[in-house]
């Protein structure tokens, strides 16, 4: 992609990080469970 | 019989190979202060910072974060559990700072004139203003936070007692100035964007520099807890034992999570700044070797000893992130700086340069090892059991 002003340049890496930000919190949703998946858990009732 | 085994005890292997790194290094020393900082590195006007700021003084101050770290979780997150590996990670700390202010002697030259940024002439618009600051602060506190455990040695117990109760005040002063000093060292290298390489190269630096020493704290705890348990595990009392694996796991833990988030915050910065051409370059398979070998594989292989309980994974996990953080550093300051320049004036360290940090360390490690032998940092004092 050719990028000539600043807006362009905004646009294109505003629309890869967003998309990233996205993978992102499904990611560490992902992770924090498979970190916290064997962890005994303490029961609060 | 007595005197044998003194004989023995003294002439050990370990003990020779530091008798003759610390006489080369008092060598070396004596040529630095005596011919001047050109008789023993290769330093230039291109290349001013070489290994004593990019490991002795980043690597440094990153690996001694265990003591905010550790101190913190704590006194301030009541995470009474760890208390036993506050001790021996104050003490680690206290220790790397004071040596980082030593090495930065041999690159500074005038020992005398060290206080002069702080009571003669205030640099207070530059970073090294701020990052002397904090560390001539830091290191004062660190001082303090480990000197309960030589009063107690000494059998002070009435300062002793002021001290502990200064623990709360203490602690929050050490997360505060860590929290400055550790990003300002990587917001030093804002002021370069010409020199470093785009990929290393970001205005988020100092928020780089800080969440990467808090896995450094968390994986120096793990890794010097390692050591410690090989080379003095008759020093360790029943307690320090009982909750090793503990600390062991729950810093993992810990240090896997953040490393995920740096290696995405880091992945978000390439992107910010649309650096993804770089990766097809050698620097770019050198970042992605720092990424994936020294950033995600540990996080992973920290997460994996977790959820295992591999004591050993999270063990061999701490030394691949304690060596991502020196990977980095050294990235950052050296490898990937004035990487515009012709091969020919590129910095490659003296070998006296090398022998200083070797020096250096090597003190770190004999003056850990007189205390922890000494002073009660992986045991409490009989009298004072629970009393801190």
């Amino acid at each position: 992609m050719e990028i000539h002003t600043l807006h362009e340049f905004m646009l294109h890496t505003k629309n890869i990080t967003y998309l990233l930000m996205g993978a992102t919190l499904v990611g560490f949703v992902c992770y924090w469970l498979f970190l916290t998946g064997r962890d005994e858990k303490i029961r609060k009732y | 019989m007595h005197d044998a085994n003194t004989k023995n005890g003294l002439f050990t292997p370990g003990n020779i190979i530091t008798a003759i790194i610390l006489a080369v290094g008092a060598v070396i020393t004596f040529i630095r202060f005596t011919q001047g900082i050109g008789a023993v590195t290769n330093l230039s006007d291109n290349n001013p910072w070489g290994i004593w700021i990019g490991f002795d003084l980043l690597c440094g101050v990153a690996l001694a974060a265990g003591g905010y770290v550790t101190s913190a979780s704590c006194y301030l997150f009541g995470m009474k559990r760890y208390h036993s590996a506050v001790r021996p990670a104050i003490t680690t700390a206290f220790l790397g700072y004071f040596f980082v202010v030593v090495a930065l002697h041999y690159d500074l030259g005038h020992p005398l004139r060290l206080p002069y940024p702080l009571v003669y002439s205030q640099g207070t618009t530059s970073l090294l203003f701020e990052v002397g600051l904090c560390v001539a602060t830091y290191l004062t506190v660190l001082f303090v936070e480990w000197s309960p455990a030589a009063l107690e040695w000494l059998g002070l117990r009435k300062i002793r007692n002021v001290v502990v109760k200064l623990t709360l005040m203490l602690t929050i002063f050490g997360v505060v100035l860590s929290t400055l000093h550790q990003s300002s060292l990587g917001a030093l290298f804002l002021i370069a964007p010409g020199k470093l390489h785009p990929l290393w190269y970001s205005s988020f630096l100092p928020v780089f520099f800080f969440i990467s020493s808090m896995v450094a704290g968390l994986s120096m705890v793990i890794f010097e807890g390692t050591l410690a348990h090989a080379g003095l595990h008759h020093k360790m009392d029943e307690t320090h034992l009982k909750e090793a694996e503990g600390v062991v796991f729950g810093f993992g833990k810990a240090a896997s999570f953040v490393l995920a988030g740096y290696f995405f915050i880091k992945t978000m910065d390439i992107a910010m700044d649309n650096d993804w051409a770089y990766l097809a370059t050698g620097y770019g398979a050198w970042f992605l070797v720092e990424m994936f070998g020294f950033v995600a594989l540990p996080s992973f292989l920290y997460a994996l000893g977790v959820r295992e309980r591999n004591m050993t994974l999270v063990r061999v996990a701490s030394i691949f992130a304690v060596l991502g953080i020196v990977v980095n550093r050294f990235n950052v300051s050296l490898i990937a700086f004035n990487w515009n320049l012709p091969a020919a004036d590129r910095y490659f360290p003296h070998w006296m340069e090398i022998g200083v940090s070797v020096f250096i360390v090597t003190l770190i490690i004999t003056v850990y090892r007189f205390i922890a032998t000494r002073m009660p940092v992986l045991y409490e004092h009989p009298e004072y059991k629970d009393a801190h």
